[in-house]
This record gives C-alpha cells, sequence and structure tokens, in this order.
C-alpha cells in the first residue's frame, strides 16, 4: 500500500468512525446448546448479546463486533478445548455466557492465562469472585451466595428451620449447598443432612425419600434447569409436599417454571435478578426479546449477557481500545446503567452487584396467562444481595 | 427397630421397589433392543430417540387431539411403530449384508436427527404431561408412599415383558421368527414372507420403546434428552443379559433397576456408575454376558 492509499484509507476510516479509532472484536458466546441448561442460556444468550450490540450502535461507533457461539455440554474439558482455540486461533477478545459453574471455573483460568476477558452470566460458584478470582472476570448476573441470601433466608424466617439438601454433584451444587448452610445456621436454622446426586439425573425418587425420612422441615434444592423440574414434580408425585415438607428451589429459572407448570410449580419461593415483567423498560426489553425467540421470555441469564455486554462496549468505547486492563478498569470504575438490571456496579472482585428478588410463583387463577408467573415478595437491595467484598478472599481486593 | 448396614427396613424396601420401577422401564427398553438385535442382527441406536418419540407423540395426541393418556398407550406405540417400519424399509433393510457396525451408524444418525429436530422444535426445557386421573394419587404402603401410577408401570411393564417372551419363545409365529434368523432362505423356501417378518419385528420393537415413552411422560420430563440419557445404561443392561437375549433382557432390566436403587441409599455419588462397572465385570467374566449362549 503506497502513502496515497494509505492517506485516503485512513479518512474514509476516520470520517466512518467520527473521531474514535475502529476497534474489531470477536464476542464468543460459549454456553449449553443442547443439553438441561439450554433453555436458560442456549440461543437465547447469543440473542441478547446481539441486541445488545444494536442498542449501543456499536457499529456507528467505529467498534466491529463479531458474535460467534459454541457449545460446551456442561462438560468442562469441552468448554476449555474451546476456550483455547478461541483465544489462540480464532482471535477472540472476550467470553460471554458460561453457564455450570465447573465449566465457567474452567474458562476462567484459560482466560487468566491468555490475559482476555469473560464476562460470566449463566454460572452461580461464588468461587469466581473468590478464591479463584482473575483480573478479567466479571460475574455478572448472579451467584450462590445471593441465592441463598434470597431463598434460603426468607424460608427460615418464616419458619423452616431444619433443613435437608437435595445437592447436584459438581462445583455449584457444593458451592450451593455451602452458602446455603451458612445462611440457614446464621439465621438460626440447622442442616439434618444431605443427599448427592448424579448430574445430570432423571429419577430423584430415592433421594427424596432419603430427604423424607430425615425428618426435615423443608428440603432444599442445590440443583438447577431439568434436575429441579423433575425433583419437584416427583416430590409432589410421592406426597412429600402433601405430608407437609416444603421445597426449597434455590435456584429455578423462569424457563423451569414454564416446564412444570403453575400446577406444580405453586408457591414456590425463588430468587432472581430479573424478570420480564418487572418495569416498562423490562417489558419492552423482553417483549424484543420474545419475538426474536419464537414467544419464550428471557431469562436472567439472557438479561444478564445484554447488561453485560452493553456495559462492556461503553467501556471499550470511552477506552478506545479493547485492552484487557484498560477496559476493565473503565467498567470497574464506572457504574452500569441499562433497561434490564437498571442500576450496577462492577466491584474490583469482579462482582457485578444489583438489586435481587424474591418471588413466589403464582397459583394457577392468579396467573393471567403464559409466562405470568411470578409476584414479587420483596426487592433485595444490592448492597446486601451479594457476598460482601471482604469475605471473598480475592486477591485482587486489597 | 434393627438396622441393616446403617438403613432402617423401611427405607430399605421403599429402594428396593424404587429400584424396580426404575427396572421396569430398563427391562422394557433393553427388550426392544434384544428383540431387535436378536432377530435382525441390528444394534438399533435410535431406540431412545423412538423412546422419546413415544413421550412427544403422547404428548401432542393429548394436547393437540385431546386423545388421553389410555388412548395413546395402543395408539402411540402404533404411530411411532409404523415410523419404524418406514425407517426399516426405506434405509435398514440396505443394510443386511454389511457388517453390524453399518446399522449403528446409521440409526446413531438417525437418532442424532431426530433428536435435534425434536430440539429445535420444543427446547429442552421439557413439556408437562399428567398423570390420568384414574391413578393419580398414591398408596400407603406401611415403609412408603407409592405413587398409584409407579405401582401401574410395574404391572404394565410385566405384561408387556412377559407376553414379548411368549410370544417369541412359546408360540408359532415366534418359531417362524426364530428359524427365520438361523436361515432365511429356507424359511422363505416354506412360503413364509421372511422380509415382511423382518419388517414387522422392526416396528414391533420400536413399538415397544414407543410404549415405555408413554410409560414414562407423566413422571420424567417429556424432553428431546430424555431417551439419549436413558439408552446408554439400557445397552449396558443388554450387554451385561447377552445380546438378543429376550428373557436376559427382561431379568437383568429389573435386576439392575434394584442395584440401582441400592447404590442411591449406601453411595449415592456412585448411583450413575455402579452399572457400568458390573457390566465391566460381567464381561470379563462372562463375556457373552449372563444370560447369552456362547457361539
Amino acid at each position: 500500500m503506497n502513502f496515497k492509499t494509505a492517506t485516503l484509507a485512513g479518512l474514509a476510516a476516520m470520517l466512518m468512525a467520527g473521531s474514535a479509532m475502529a476497534v474489531d472484536i470477536k464476542l464468543g458466546v460459549l454456553n449449553d446448546r443442547s443439553g438441561i441448561y439450554a433453555d436458560l442460556s442456549g440461543e437465547g444468550s447469543v440473542v441478547a448479546a446481539r441486541m445488545a450490540i444494536e442498542d449501543f450502535e456499536a457499529a456507528a461507533k467505529g467498534i466491529n463486533v463479531e458474535v460467534i457461539s459454541a457449545d460446551h455440554q456442561n462438560k468442562p474439558d469441552v468448554a476449555s478445548t474451546i476456550a483455547r482455540q478461541w483465544y489462540d486461533e480464532e482471535g477472540v477478545d472476550v467470553i460471554v455466557d458460561v453457564p455450570t459453574s465447573s465449566a465457567a471455573l474452567a474458562v476462567n483460568e484459560i482466560t487468566r492465562e491468555k490475559g482476555k476477558i469473560f464476562l460470566n452470566s449463566g454460572a452461580a460458584s461464588t468461587d469466581l469472585t473468590g478464591a479463584q478470582c482473575a483480573p478479567g472476570t466479571a460475574h455478572w448476573t448472579y451467584d450462590t451466595y445471593a441465592l441463598a441470601n434470597g431463598t434460603g433466608k426468607a424460608m427460615v424466617d418464616n419458619g423452616y428451620k431444619n433443613w435437608y439438601f437435595l445437592t447436584a454433584d459438581y462445583a455449584f451444587g457444593h458451592s450451593l449447598e455451602e452458602n446455603t448452610t451458612k445462611v440457614v445456621e446464621a439465621s438460626g436454622g440447622t442442616v439434618v443432612g444431605s443427599v448427592r446426586h448424579p448430574f445430570p439425573g432423571t429419577d430423584f425418587s430415592s433421594f427424596l425419600l432419603q430427604a423424607q425420612a430425615s425428618g426435615a422441615d423443608v428440603i432444599g434444592l442445590a440443583n438447577a434447569g431439568g434436575d429441579t423440574v423433575n425433583s419437584i414434580k416427583q416430590a409432589a408425585e410421592f406426597g412429600i409436599t402433601q405430608a407437609g415438607q416444603a421445597l426449597a428451589g434455590l435456584l429455578i429459572f423462569i424457563t423451569d417454571v414454564h416446564a412444570l407448570g403453575l400446577e406444580t410449580a405453586q408457591g414456590l419461593v425463588l430468587t432472581e435478578a430479573f424478570y420480564w415483567d418487572l418495569n416498562d423498560d423490562t417489558r419492552a426489553w423482553s417483549e424484543r426479546f420474545s419475538a426474536e425467540m419464537g414467544g419464550s421470555k428471557p431469562t436472567m441469564v439472557h438479561a444478564g449477557v445484554y447488561s453485560a455486554v452493553t456495559h462492556y462496549l461503553k467501556g471499550v468505547d470511552a477506552t478506545d481500545s479493547k485492552d484487557t486492563e484498560a477496559v476493565m478498569d473503565w467498567m470497574k470504575s464506572n457504574p452500569s446503567q441499562d433497561q434490564v438490571f437498571g442500576e450496577g456496579e462492577l466491584r474490583a472482585d469482579g462482582r457485578h452487584i444489583h438489586d435481587m428478588y424474591l418471588f413466589q410463583v403464582k397459583s394457577p387463577a392468579e396467573s393471567s396467562g403464559d409466562w405470568d408467573y411470578y409476584k414479587l415478595l420483596a426487592t433485595i437491595p444490592a448492597e446486601v444481595a451479594f457476598r460482601p467484598l471482604e469475605d471473598g478472599g480475592c486477591a485482587l481486593v486489597e | 427397630m434393627f438396622e441393616l448396614l446403617g438403613i432402617p427396613p423401611q427405607a430399605l424396601f421403599g429402594q428396593l421397589l424404587l429400584g424396580l420401577i426404575n427396572g421396569s422401564f430398563y427391562a422394557l427398553l433393553s427388550l426392544g433392543l434384544a428383540v431387535i438385535f436378536g432377530l435382525l442382527n441390528i444394534i438399533n441406536f435410535s431406540h431412545g430417540a423412538q423412546y422419546m418419540m413415544g413421550a412427544f407423540v403422547a404428548w401432542m395426541g393429548l394436547t393437540w387431539l385431546g386423545i388421553p393418556y389410555w388412548g395413546a398407550l395402543l395408539i402411540v406405540p402404533l404411530v411411532v411403530g409404523a415410523t419404524g417400519v418406514a425407517i426399516e424399509r426405506l434405509m435398514i433393510s440396505r443394510l443386511y449384508h454389511l457388517d453390524h457396525l453399518y446399522g449403528l451408524l446409521l440409526t446413531f444418525g438417525l437418532a442424532l436427527i431426530i433428536q435435534g429436530l425434536f430440539r429445535n422444535q420444543f427446547g429442552v426445557s421439557g413439556l408437562p404431561y399428567s398423570i390420568p386421573p384414574q391413578l393419580s394419587g398414591g398408596t400407603n404402603l406401611g415403609f412408603m408412599f407409592l405413587p398409584n401410577y409407579r405401582g401401574w408401570v410395574v404391572i404394565a411393564s410385566l405384561i408387556v415383558c412377559f407376553g414379548t417372551w411368549f410370544a417369541i419363545e412359546r408360540t408359532r409365529l415366534g418359531a417362524y421368527l426364530r428359524a427365520a434368523t438361523e436361515n432365511p432362505t429356507l424359511v422363505g423356501a416354506f412360503g413364509i414372507n421372511v422380509p415382511r417378518m423382518i419388517t414387522l419385528t422392526y416396528g414391533f420393537g420400536v413399538a415397544l420403546a414407543a410404549f415405555a415413552g408413554v410409560l414414562a411422560a407423566p413422571i420424567y420430563s417429556v424432553n428431546p434428552n430424555m431417551g439419549a440419557d436413558l439408552i446408554i445404561v439400557v445397552f449396558a443392561v443388554v450387554v451385561i443379559g447377552g445380546m438378543g437375549s429376550i428373557l436376559g433382557a427382561i431379568l437383568t432390566g429389573f435386576g439392575l433397576g434394584i442395584v440401582e436403587g441400592l447404590t442411591k441409599v449406601f453411595y449415592p455419588e456412585a448411583s450413575s456408575v455402579a452399572i457400568f462397572v458390573i457390566m465391566a465385570i460381567v464381561l470379563l467374566v462372562k463375556p457373552a454376558g449372563l444370560f447369552g449362549r456362547t457361539a
């Protein structure tokens, strides 16, 4: 390229991009696209990321974003392989979503090693912002502390003091059980036992009967997705709830309630970061999302992807670069603001904090139809919803 | 009150019964596989997908056409069995002269396509299917609360398994079938339409899977992966019982359900691998399986 064409090309780029330089970003959405978490993350997260890019008008600001996606099958080894390939060969700058804590922790380590950015929405383990926190990692939507702190505390406060856990046997289940145990004990309850089931499972009746035999007031379901759906269905079938034991679904997504039907799900208390019917902004956003997803409403994971990608793009725009340190610094020192989560803040340990909500599932009579599922019991303010910064043991917090 | 290995007897009886219920599904599914393998020499990897189709067609029947559970129990195996007949005629019948591996690859590919189509259409979270009103509720057995529907599953499975065993091992039609597998040319020479018999046998095996799918619809979530999760275990059951042995498939199906149920009490973390450990041991000690004939 000679001097003249180079100057012309430069001029053209400046004209297109205004004052900023053009930044090319490759964003990889890595999640479950075929297994038990595919409805709560899956293609919906790709749609949410695209919506964030369109709403930010990234192209007009000189930020060219290419979105790619892949299926990690909820397996840490598959997730690691894809993450390495994306960073090393495909030039991916930022990995988004990654449900399944064991897979997320694997991607977290690779991201640290490669010095890239990881915006996690789908996973739950508090280790992402605790012992294993990394400079390029932001944990956006929820975590096991927030869930325990919401649902666990609410149940104990309502008189359900003796707990028995039905726990998915991997990083997420263990973390959720541990966090809920702490909350239960701190609020004056006790844990009488627990059983760990293989992940993913099909038949939970055996474990449920063990839980019933324990005589606990409440069975804490430290599992997610299809496992939770089947546990709740089978608890009803075996007369466990009718016999007086309560169920506490520690992680329930709106897609799970949809699959269960209100008849079975009614009365469940659950903690979420987002519900489509919270306010005008969430309703408008969810309406657009539904239109692209065949009528399904977004889960909090989808909303989290939108919120995280929006804040990230603001960082790229403000710093005119995709340098990990510069962008993360900007993201941590400026509040986030968007249509789905409202105001929020990204802390030094990578934890994004925002209000969490305690919901109860409506009865069929209270619901006006498909997807009208929750009534709001309480709003848990951002300052108390998440684990205090100093308690996580993250090395980035001085 | 006495205890056995730290478990009160009440809990143990309960768990044995649960094992038997899960065993009913293993038995029904492995029976279909054994019939197909025994008589066609095809390793039907799409069996899990056909089980899933059974559950979905039952759901479609109820939701779109208003066909209740009891109707579905009869109609769905026929409908899904008919798709099996079509698959056998159009595709599988072209592979009989080739190695087992080709049949396995074809049916595995079909399974992936069928699952993918359902996943695209219905998502993975699953669809609700209610227990029929006649069987809702449960019975208190003293040591446990047995949902009536689960009791029905065990009975239905026992009847169908026994009926199939009887038809193949003890009737004239069964004798023709077995003869046709040994020597198709000779049986054909006696004026029996061997290809048609084989087609119908495949259809019947598929219908068994669909029947199990209808039975499963009210208790497990109706989702596209339901068969894929189960089919690997069912293959282990068939291998332990002895490939192609009808009685072996039935007995090991129920037996392994119980063994798995007990693992869930004594060492829950190992419950998903218990069956495979047993499979490894059986293969080492008796490579043809517990009820298999060594060639």
